[in-house]
């Protein structure tokens, strides 16, 4: 089809955007981390003597000063912790005095467990509930239907959780509220974080279905649909043919802003449902002022957001090579 | 007296109480009944702190280390001193010199041997003020000189004879050197540490080098649950066979399976007072609050009616030392406290704030009581929550707080315990307690020898502590502990601590 | 997608959202001068189901559930508005300037708010409490108001940018009218049918972003206590007092609902658009 020749003919192309991007991710990276080291190195100056207590002088404040390094020039401190992320010396917890490495490589792939699950869920449950949607535009249940996608809309992930856990936990007894079982048993892990993608899936996903629902009902009303459809091709056969492929694009980048949308429930679901990943790590650290810590977790997840992000641009430029040449579309309005 | 009470303390409720809910099912299916020899401990509080018993003040933290570490000599349930990292031991007429033997073959959970030398540089380490994150024991300082004339006799030469001396040898004995006591302590007691995994676990096993009697559990698994919430949750799931410390909401929650058991916490719960900063450097103003609280009304409201009011630093399992009369200095009077708010320049009353640890529900709901009855007498409480390590570092140690409600426990078994932190130079006097006629008591106290003389500073202190209203003393607070219907042995202790050394699966 | 939608059921959703919206902030508004029993009052019977006497039954101390959550309410709506001012005000202005002018500055500015704005405002908030110190209502308001920013900037700079070569812009110009009287007074009031839709997604979003951060504790606290709170702590009485998380939600959610039924009817209801 015209696609594959466009990318034929462009091959070589390909491979500069991809570049491009990689070098925008890493630029993304870059600012990202940096901004977080020197904030939080900023404050955490003083935690470093508040340790202490009140007993403490400041002969042996500046010890241990130099004994967490703070004396050296920022930018030192920013390059050795950086490559931290690889070597997993990311420096030691101010309250669990352990290295933040070591603390967090188990609740990283628990958090990343989630977001993965939660992201196939989005995915899954949006295309077919979006097709049915474009369907019941304009017909008698498209008020009633509209109107039951702002409710899930409004129905914040953490009351979901609360209900969800409530059935599905104590009535039910699927999953035990509080206690995950750890990813070393995957079938029961798998289904205590179900539940808690569930929660963070129905608002994205009637989001979703919003934006697919507008995006297939305005390609539906395009000249080549009404051609095809005049030449007797069925509408269900014209929707997967045709519309859909048009349509994917803007949705992957749209499913892509969802990863920031999901790492977002995440922390707050985490703590509903009692799992040990990041984000519960994050508000209990962010309590503790443990700063080495909320810094190492504020940029894993920028990260994790950022390359799911880069992801999907890659994706849509395999679909659809003209996207390279436009800027990608980023976020929605207000946050 | 003293047996008595502890009898309370150690009654068990063992009538059932009625599941509620869904909760009354078989446990979840990832949640088999647990083999013979395991058990899992639920706990509200994440062990996010050091491991090294020296420098930890966090009583969830002590109350898990306390089966991993021992000190020469260890509690009892019964309150009494009995022998443990030392086999023996005798006092020289002139009550200044200990001679301590160290138990033969008895050994670090590394297996390496417990040598008098570990025993001095832990006692050492403790005593010394400028030893960086040591929370130092004052009481230590009175060590003269320690001698080890061989690796299995201990000779420590007081500068003053000191009648409680021996409670603080309780402290635990640490491989001497040892680098990374603060993630993988090292101890002598009948638990050796294996893993902690934050905000989920805390794994201790049996240690079959153990130089008393063996434990009947091989492997015990504290299962953290942070978030107050899902600690009923975990319960009635099956997750747990065991969970200390539940407020009585939830044991009135608990499934069928499950006994609550009852004793003390053995703590002082009370609205810890800022005494530095205004207006609570008043004592008119802090007497006021104790006419304006209502301890009754409070245990109805927020503890079913259960806990023991008093009214000092001090709890009933202390007896001797307990002075029962102080719980009733300051009846319930609002018209008394108005007028004394008046006196002091407040007619209107004042805007004050409440700072309390988050993960733990009990304070909280205290803390709303509080706030509650405060209203009624025209000051108006704001309630802080905040985490456990910013309660520590602002409250506890920055001392930059107004008010607080937390329980304060005793690391041993004697009185100074609990009264030497209000002496005004203390490092932990949190609440910046300034009273001269305190401070002789004590220093009086610290050179009686006489036991009987000893014990009526020490109740003269406490009523010292009473009158000047220090604090808005609430009670000790009703312990419930919910077990597993065939899990025996367990006891209570008169301080804050879980021996899982004696419990044992029924058949 | 506009187009898609039939005028007549635009309404529909306008009037089903003002009425709902009308209803919730009404009693909220009540709430804060008069509710059924003083919202910290102990002692009524506890963890009584709901009844006439009380709408959604008693909690463990006997408070009436209703009155907490009515006065809750206010609290989140109180910080959502102010949240949602702040967001509005320093959005709108940054993206009034930069979409105007143009230049360097917009370029450099929209780039920051586009990397901005692809990271999850929660965690962007969180990070921004965590500096300035959490605990405080006046750290969660300025945390939240400054991660709405570059929202309201967006919206309000591609308006802009399009209004400046419009003819009523070029006209006001030739008639030598001030800059910032063409950016107050001709301008703003024809980005409104871009706005009001972004302020009713924002408020939402607001509400929302409160609540979570209440209810993860580092929001507001009690006796001042925000919708999130009051969840956080009727989770844990779940089994006893379930109306107490359910009649929280629910309000919540009626809030969130008719707000964003409001924006449906206006044209661009909730979702992010594309």
């Amino acid at each position: 089809m015209r696609i594959h020749l466009i990318k034929a003919r462009e091959g070589g192309r390909a491979g500069g955007y991809v570049l491009r991007r990689l070098g925008a991710l890493l630029v993304t990276m870059l600012a990202v981390s940096f901004l977080a080291f020197g904030a939080f190195s900023a404050i955490s100056g003083s935690a470093a003597s508040l340790r202490l207590g009140t007993q403490g002088t400041s002969e042996q404040a500046a010890a241990l000063e130099a004994e967490m390094g703070l004396d050296r020039p920022l930018l030192a401190r920013y390059g050795s912790w950086l490559l931290g992320f690889f070597t997993g010396d990311l420096g030691t917890s101010l309250s669990y005095r352990q290295g933040v490495g070591e603390l967090l490589a188990g609740k990283a792939a628990v958090t990343l467990a989630l977001s993965g699950l939660s992201f196939a869920l989005i995915a899954a449950l949006s295309l077919p509930l979006g097709l049915l949607s474009a369907r019941l535009e304009g017909g008698p249940l498209d008020g009633l239907h509209t109107a039951f996608n702002q409710f899930c809309m409004a129905v914040p992930p953490f009351f979901t959780g609360i209900l969800l856990s409530y059935v599905f936990g104590i009535a039910l007894k699927l999953f035990t509220p509080g206690a995950f079982p750890g990813l070393d048993h995957p079938r029961q892990a798998a289904r205590h974080l179900f539940f808690a993608a569930l929660s963070i899936a129905i608002p994205r996903t009637a989001m979703t279905v919003r934006m697919l629902r507008g995006v297939i009902t305005s390609e539906l009303r395009r000249d080549y649909v009404r051609t095809a459809l005049s030449r007797g091709q069925g509408r269900g056969a014209v929707l997967r043919r045709h519309v859909l492929r048009n349509a994917l694009p803007p949705v992957v980048s749209f499913l892509a802003q969802t990863m920031a949308e999901i790492v977002a429930g995440g922390i707050v679901v985490e703590q509903v449902f009692g799992i040990p990943g990041l984000g519960r790590m994050l508000v209990a650290s962010i309590g503790n002022r443990d700063y080495p810590v909320v810094q190492a977790i504020v940029v894993m997840l920028a990260f994790w957001v950022a390359l799911a992000g880069t992801a999907a641009d890659l994706v849509n430029a395999r679909i659809d090579p003209r996207l390279r040449f436009s800027q990608a579309e980023t976020g929605g309005p207000a946050a | 007296m003293r047996k008595k009470l502890l009898a309370l303390a150690l009654a068990l409720v063992c009538a059932a109480l009625p599941g509620c809910g869904g909760g009354t099912q078989a446990p979840a299916p990832q949640d088999p009944a647990p083999a013979s020899n395991e058990l899992r401990v639920g706990i509200a509080q994440d062990l996010d702190d050091t491991l090294d018993p020296h420098k930890t003040v966090a009583a969830g933290t002590r109350e898990v280390l306390f089966n991993v570490f021992e000190g020469l000599v260890k509690p009892s349930p019964e309150g009494e001193l009995i022998p443990a990292v030392a086999e023996s031991w005798e006092l020289s007429d002139d009550h200044l010199t200990y001679t301590f033997h160290i138990r033969q073959g008895i050994t670090f959970h590394d297996g390496s041997p417990v040598t008098a030398g570990d025993a001095a540089w832990s006692l050492l380490r403790l005593a010394d003020p400028q030893e960086a994150d040591v929370a130092a024991v004052a009481a230590l300082s009175a060590i003269a000189s320690v001698e080890t004339p061989d690796a299995a006799t201990l000779v420590l030469t007081l500068s003053e004879p000191s009648p409680e001396f021996l409670s603080y040898l309780t402290a635990a004995v640490l491989p001497a050197d040892y680098a990374d006591q603060d993630t993988q302590p090292i101890g002598t007691g009948p638990f050796r540490f294996v893993s902690r995994t934050a905000q989920e676990s805390v794994i201790l096993e049996r240690y079959d080098g153990y130089w008393g009697d063996l434990p009947a559990l091989e492997r015990v698994t504290y299962r953290i649950f942070e978030n107050a919430d899902s600690i009923l949750l975990g319960i009635q799931a099956g997750a747990v066979d065991l969970f200390a410390h539940l407020t009585r909401t939830q044991a009135a929650q608990l499934p069928e399976d499950f006994l609550a058991a009852e004793g003390y916490m053995n703590l002082v719960q009370a609205l810890y007072l800022n005494n530095a900063v205004e207006p609570f450097n008043d004592v008119r103003v802090r007497q006021a609050l104790c006419y304006a609280v209502d301890v009754d009304a409070l245990l109805d409201l927020a503890f079913d009616g259960y806990g023991f009011p008093i009214g000092s630093s001090m709890y009933p399992a202390f007896g001797k030392y307990y002075d029962p009369s102080l719980a009733d200095l300051y009846p319930h009077d609002t018209e008394k406290a108005k007028a004394l708010l008046a006196e002091a320049g407040y007619p209107d009353g004042f805007s004050m704030t409440i700072t309390v640890p988050s993960n733990y529900q009990p304070h909280v709901d205290t803390a709303q009581v509080l706030a509650a009855q405060l209203e009624e007498v025209g000051v108006q409480a704001e309630i802080v929550p905040v985490e456990w390590g910013a309660w520590l570092e602002d409250v506890y140690q920055g001392r930059n707080f107004e008010s607080t409600v937390i329980g304060v426990d005793a690391a041993n078994m004697t009185a100074r315990a609990l009264l030497e932190r209000f002496v005004s130079t203390a490092g932990n006097n949190f609440i910046n307690y300034h009273s001269a006629a305190y401070d002789a008591l004590f220093a009086a106290a610290q050179s009686a020898y006489d036991d009987a003389e000893q014990t009526a500073i020490y109740r003269e202190m406490e009523r010292n502590l009473a009158e000047n209203a220090a604090n808005v003393y609430l009670q000790d607070m009703a312990d419930l502990v919910a077990v597993r219907k065939g899990l025996q042995g367990l006891q209570f202790y008169p301080i804050y601590a879980l021996d899982l050394s004696t419990l044992y699966w029924a058949e | 997608m506009k187009q898609g939608m039939k005028y007549g059921m635009k309404n529909q959703f306008l009037l089903a959202g003002l009425f709902l919206s009308g209803i919730v902030f009404a009693g909220i508004a009540l709430g804060a001068v008069w509710t059924p029993y003083p919202p910290a009052a102990m002692g009524a019977g506890k963890f009584l189901p709901p009844s006439a006497a009380h709408l959604f039954g008693t909690d463990q101390f006997g408070r009436d559930i209703f009155s907490r959550v009515l006065r809750g309410a206010g609290t989140t709506l109180s910080i959502a508005l102010a949240v949602t001012a702040m967001g509005a005000l320093g959005g709108v202005a940054l993206g009034a300037v930069t979409g105007y002018f143009g230049g360097w500055a917009d370029t450099a500015l929209m780039r920051l708010g586009d990397a901005l704005t692809a990271f999850p405002s929660l965690l962007l908030a969180l990070t921004a409490v965590s500096l300035l110190g959490p605990g405080s209502k006046s750290s969660l308001i300025l945390s939240l108001g400054l991660v709405f920013i570059p929202g309201f900037a967006r919206v309000s700079r591609t308006a802009y940018a399009a209004a400046r070569e419009a003819n009523y812009v070029k006209s006001a110009r030739l008639m030598g009218v001030g800059r910032g009287r063409i950016l107050l007074i001709h301008i703003l009031p024809n980005t409104a049918p871009a706005l009001l839709p972004a302020l009713t997604i924002g408020f939402n979003n607001a509400v929302l972003a409160e609540a979570s951060m209440s209810y993860l504790g580092i929001g507001v606290s009690p006796p001042e206590a925000s919708l999130g709170y009051l969840l956080s702590e009727a989770q844990g009485m779940f089994s006893l007092a379930p109306w107490y998380a359910l009649g929280t939600g629910f309000l919540m959610v009626a809030m969130v609902f008719g707000v964003g039924l409001i924006g449906e009817g206006l044209g661009k209801g909730g979702a992010a658009e594309c």
